[in-house]
């Protein structure tokens, strides 16, 4: 596989390593991609709602929001290490294997305090992201290989340690399984937790310096290692994050399934990475915004509600998903192009 | 020329370990003459499969022979033919099969009986002529309109129903609904709709999410049969935590242990099952008799399976362990498994 | 005959050398871990295990090297084998539904070649949706059914061996297809052209080979392998399912770059390929004798995978380091 060749943003000395004029630029295009997803939105939303009113209803639009949370929660990870340009496909063996063990831990000491259940699925999906990590950002691998391997060598793991059984609903605390549904002042808890996370996470990218950072390293990794950035320590940092938020999140499907078995969030990747693709998150890095992807998220789940709703077979999601992978892709790398020519256009005007 | 050695290198070394591989013997003939009897459920992570697992580990001790247990972890044929394929050539003297797809399974099946491995299937028959017994845990006519009769008792015979099966291809649950829709069509079901079957493959996310789906594709749904343990469990879960327990009604077949908290918070009146560990017994025993030459598997056969009786092999080499049996909350406590 | 040999081993890279000792390495293993292991029905019963993964592997090998990948090869497999199977329940006649499904696997990977070379995405990101688009075009045709009704002729074809050896009908179709693949690649212009564009796209672009022209030609035969193990995986279960040979890229990809072919394109050797390819099914087959679960050897794979592009890259920093180490000496001394 060939890196393909980007645009060169001059680094200015000490301040923002990005020339403004592209980061205005991008920015623009960025928020017009939010602006499509809304109108996207809005466009199925009204489409459905026609057929089927019950669809609109905002207790539908809540279930809608519960269902994702899990996955936007996973889909926050994904998105820093995209915009690094490296790619995680292993996380949904991570959420599978942090859901069982904490599923497991709690059948085998019933009275454990939940919180040491959450830190222990976040230990796991910790140790399982640094390896990525190490592996991606200090060996040089490319992170295709090392996920692809992961992916299949942490659910084999899962597999081996459940060695064929399950953990039934009846055996863990019903304590714990009611995190899942809890309400917040009319809110559910899953989705409270989905967006602190994503608003945190958001913050973090957009006003921190390692934020900054990082989308420097994903347009341009070369330049961003001259300018004096810590490429493998931030893409580390990257795997290490969604390995805990993973991790977290396995946590959150045990309580939510509650009866878990080797195989639990198997192929959950690819909805994570389509919501986070569809989000305008560019797959070649260095653009998005975790917005977009909690918009991705969304945008995803009302498809698959609208599915259910207007009794179209479920097996069509699968085929929309790849399908939604390859149009926002397909737009990402137009846009690109388009934003090259723009630079170009400029630069030579200047000179 | 230096490419062509490495091809001429490469095609020495692979007929070299063929030769190899040959002088150290080749495996044919027939089973060995221990008994060493492999099951190989429709899946592994499965509590039901693990109680008739159960029993057959018991019927081995009682016999004097071996258990082993194999399977898929995913309720899927093509991933069931692999493991087939490795108990012919591991030589196990019998394998006891619940089949995910009668048709799919057929084939190795046939090879490994035609290198004198005997083949039971139980829960799931596959195909006739690729086994030489099947264990049938019930009449399936008995269990579709018992099934149906429940519920519909439960509903006051009025209202829209939903199947919630297992895989597609399973023949047990395959047979079972062919029986519910033939009693569905009886006037005094008139009022009852069955509004769709849908399949769970016997993964629990998957039947908890198409619950979820059925409420949302038919929200005047009162009903809900779901005739396989994990499909039940999943479904009396997403019931009872959105607390919709007593306004869809569900039944189906259940472990007593999975089911006992619904049964007490209301979300499932009644449901059938069968002895399941006996299921495993029986099995064994039938294989075991296969292996020693005492049955063949032709109709009037009789073997015993220890303390349960005699069983008499009926047509089609079928052998019908008992009737279903019904669970409630008046004796649900009696039992663990 | 030692010096024959010794030729012989100095012809071969070290890393084709380091396979053969894995090889050997994994054999011995196997035999100790069941005694049902080394013999010739096991092997028989292996290779045929191995029929689709061994022919994609062979059409994974071009397409790495001239600097690709195609994550979508198992989809594919999956969608060629729900079209067979759907057009069969259908009444077509078997052999045109085969047809069938031959011309959407390569209609599939043209759609990959197209979106890699007219638009110019990377492939790794084209066939990520790819994969998900065809398999779930697999559901959308077959949805849950299975289709397993099919002609005795037919299973047999997938289950048997030629009569009078143990050697499947199916390994038949691998052969014929490495030993083209073999002579293509190491002796003919067409090899050296791919091996030019993996190493250098542009110069190989500037020197006049039609690099956007042959990466669309491999994906379309990418896709017709793919369609083709579908048709030899269908017959070999005897059963057509939506999700058939889900998860089988990674032994596909996992034997190409253990086989030695560069991760970034420009280098491989079938020989090694075919080397990685015993070894990984060898692997396997020993595994699952000793009653391991597919997922476990998974695990096995998945660091086969990584190992096979940490050892270079180890390799190379190393003497890289070595080199530095050497001036740092001979210019102190």
């Amino acid at each position: 596989m060939q890196t393909k060749s980007s645009t060169s943003p001059t680094p200015a000395s000490g301040a923002a390593p990005v020339d403004t004029s592209l980061a205005s630029v991008v920015a623009r295009i960025g928020q017009a991609r939010e602006f499509g997803l809304l109108v996207v939105l809005a466009v199925i939303i009204a489409f459905v709602g026609v057929q089927q009113p019950r669809f609109l209803q905002i207790s539908n639009f809540e279930h809608i929001l519960q269902s994702i949370a899990i996955i936007a929660i996973v889909a926050v990870g994904e998105t820093l290490v995209i915009l690094t340009r490296n790619v995680d496909l292993s996380v949904g063996s991570v959420v599978g294997f942090s859901a069982f063990a904490s599923a497991n831990l709690l059948k085998n000491h019933p009275s454990l305090n939940l919180l040491l259940v959450f830190l222990f699925g976040c230990a796991i999906g910790a140790v399982l992201g640094a390896v990525n990590g190490l592996l991606v950002a200090y060996a040089g691998i490319p992170a295709i290989v090392v996920t692809l391997g992961t992916l299949n060598i942490y659910r084999g793991l899962d597999f081996a340690v459940a060695g064929g059984s399950e953990v039934s609903a009846f055996q863990v605390p019903t304590a714990f399984l009611n995190i899942a549904g809890d309400y917040v002042l009319g809110i559910p808890l899953l989705v409270i937790i989905a967006a602190a996370i994503a608003l945190i996470a958001g913050y973090f990218l957009r006003y921190s310096r390692q934020g900054r950072q990082l989308y420097a390293i994903g347009s341009n990794p070369d330049a961003a290692r001259v300018v004096g950035i810590r490429k493998s320590r931030l893409t580390f940092m990257a795997f290490l994050t969604t390995g805990i938020l993973s991790g977290f999140a396995g946590v959150l499907w045990a309580s939510y399934f509650a009866t878990i078995n080797s195989g639990a969030a198997g192929g959950l990747e690819l909805l994570v990475i389509a919501a986070v693709v569809v989000g305008g998150v560019n797959i070649f890095g260095g653009s998005g915004t975790m917005l977009g992807a909690m918009l991705g998220a969304i945008v995803l789940g009302v498809i698959q509600n609208a599915l259910g709703v207007l009794r179209v077979d479920q097996f069509w999601l699968q085929a929309i998903y790849g399908a939604a992978i390859l149009i926002a892709v397909t737009l990402d790398a137009l846009v690109t192009r388009q934003v090259q020519r723009l630079l170009i256009a400029r630069r030579a005007q200047r000179e | 020329m230096k490419h062509w050695t490495r091809a001429v290198v490469s095609a020495l070394a692979t007929s070299a370990v063929l030769v190899l591989a040959a002088c150290g013997g080749s495996a044919s003939g027939g089973s060995s003459t221990a008994l060493s009897v492999a099951f190989l459920p429709k899946q592994v992570n499965n509590p039901y499969f693990n109680t008739a697992a159960d029993g057959g580990k018991k019927a081995a001790k009682d016999l004097g022979g071996t258990f082993t247990q194999v399977g898929p972890s995913t309720a899927n044929a093509a991933a069931q033919v692999p493991y087939i394929q490795t108990l012919t050539q591991q030589h196990v003297s019998a394998i006891v099969i619940s089949g995910d797809d009668p048709t799919a399974v057929a084939p190795a099946l046939k090879q490994a009986m035609s290198q004198g491995i005997k083949v039971v299937s139980y829960d799931a028959d596959v195909a006739p002529d690729a086994r030489q017994v099947f264990i049938n845990q019930a009449n399936a006519e008995d269990l579709g309109t018992t099934e149906v009769d429940l519920l519909g008792k439960e509903l006051n015979y009025t209202g829209e129903i939903a199947i919630l099966s297992a895989s597609a291809t399973a023949s047990n649950q395959n047979t079972w609904i062919g029986y519910m829709k033939q009693e569905l069509a009886k006037p005094q079901f008139a009022n009852m709709k069955l509004d769709t079957v849908v399949y769970g493959n016997d993964d629990d996310t998957t039947s908890y999410n198409l619950t979820q789906q059925l409420l949302q594709s038919y929200p005047n749904l009162k009903g809900i049969i779901s005739p396989t343990t994990v499909g039940i469990s999943a479904a009396a879960r997403y019931l009872s935590s959105n607390h919709l327990s007593g306004r869809v009604m569900l039944t189906g077949l259940g472990t007593p242990n999975q089911m006992r908290q619904f049964v007490k918070d209301g979300t499932v009146k009644g449901f059938e099952l069968w002895n399941v560990n006996d299921l495993g017994y029986v099995a064994y025993c039938a294989a075991a008799g296969l292996v020693k030459g005492t049955i063949t598997g032709k109709e009037g056969d009789t073997f015993t399976a220890g303390s349960l009786g005699k069983f008499t092999v009926g047509a089609n080499g079928a052998v019908l362990l008992g009737k279903p049996f019904v669970f409630d909350s008046s004796n649900i406590d009696q039992f663990n498994f | 005959m030692m010096n024959r040999l010794r030729s012989l081993s100095q012809r071969m890279t070290s890393w084709e050398l380091l396979l053969v000792a894995l090889l050997v390495g994994v054999l011995i293993n196997g035999a100790n871990q069941s005694p049902y292991f080394l013999n010739a029905t096991s092997f028989s019963l292996m290779f045929s295990d191995f029929s689709e993964k061994s022919i994609m592997v062979l059409a994974m090998m071009l397409i790495i090297i001239v600097g690709e990948i195609d994550l979508s090869v198992a989809s594919i497999l999956g969608f060629s084998s729900a079209i067979v199977g759907d057009l069969f329940a259908a009444g077509w006649p078997l052999w045109l539904a085969i047809v069938a499904a031959l011309v959407v696997g390569g209609l599939a990977g043209l759609f990959n070649g197209l979106l890699v070379t007219r638009l110019g995405l990377p492939s790794l990101v084209v066939t990520l949706g790819t994969l998900a688009l065809y398999r779930g075009a697999a559901y959308i045709v077959l949805g849950e059914r299975g289709i397993s009704t099919y002609p005795n002729v037919f299973t047999q074809f997938g289950f048997g061996d030629i009569p009078g050896t143990l050697i499947p009908w199916t390994f038949l179709i691998f052969a014929v297809l490495a030993i083209v693949v073999g002579v293509m690649l190491h002796s003919s212009w067409v090899g050296r052209q791919l091996f030019a564009i993996g190493a250098n796209k542009e110069a190989a672009r500037y020197a006049g080979v039609a690099v956007a022209r042959i990466k669309l030609l491999l994906f379309v035969v990418s896709g017709l392998v793919a369609a083709l193990a579908g048709i030899i995986f269908t017959a070999r279960f005897a059963t057509s399912r939506a999700d058939n040979a889900v998860g089988f890229e990674l032994d596909v990809i996992t034997v190409v770059l253990l086989g030695g072919v560069d991760i970034f394109g420009g280098r491989g050797s079938l020989l090694g390929v075919l080397l990685a390819l015993f070894t990984v099914a060898a692997l396997r087959d020993s595994f699952a004798l000793a009653n391991y679960p597919d997922q476990v050897q998974s695990i096995l794979v998945g660091v086969l995978l990584i190992v096979s592009v940490l050892g270079p890259l180890a390799v190379k920093r190393l003497q890289d380091a070595w080199i530095k180490r050497r001036h740092v000496v001979s210019s102190q001394a």
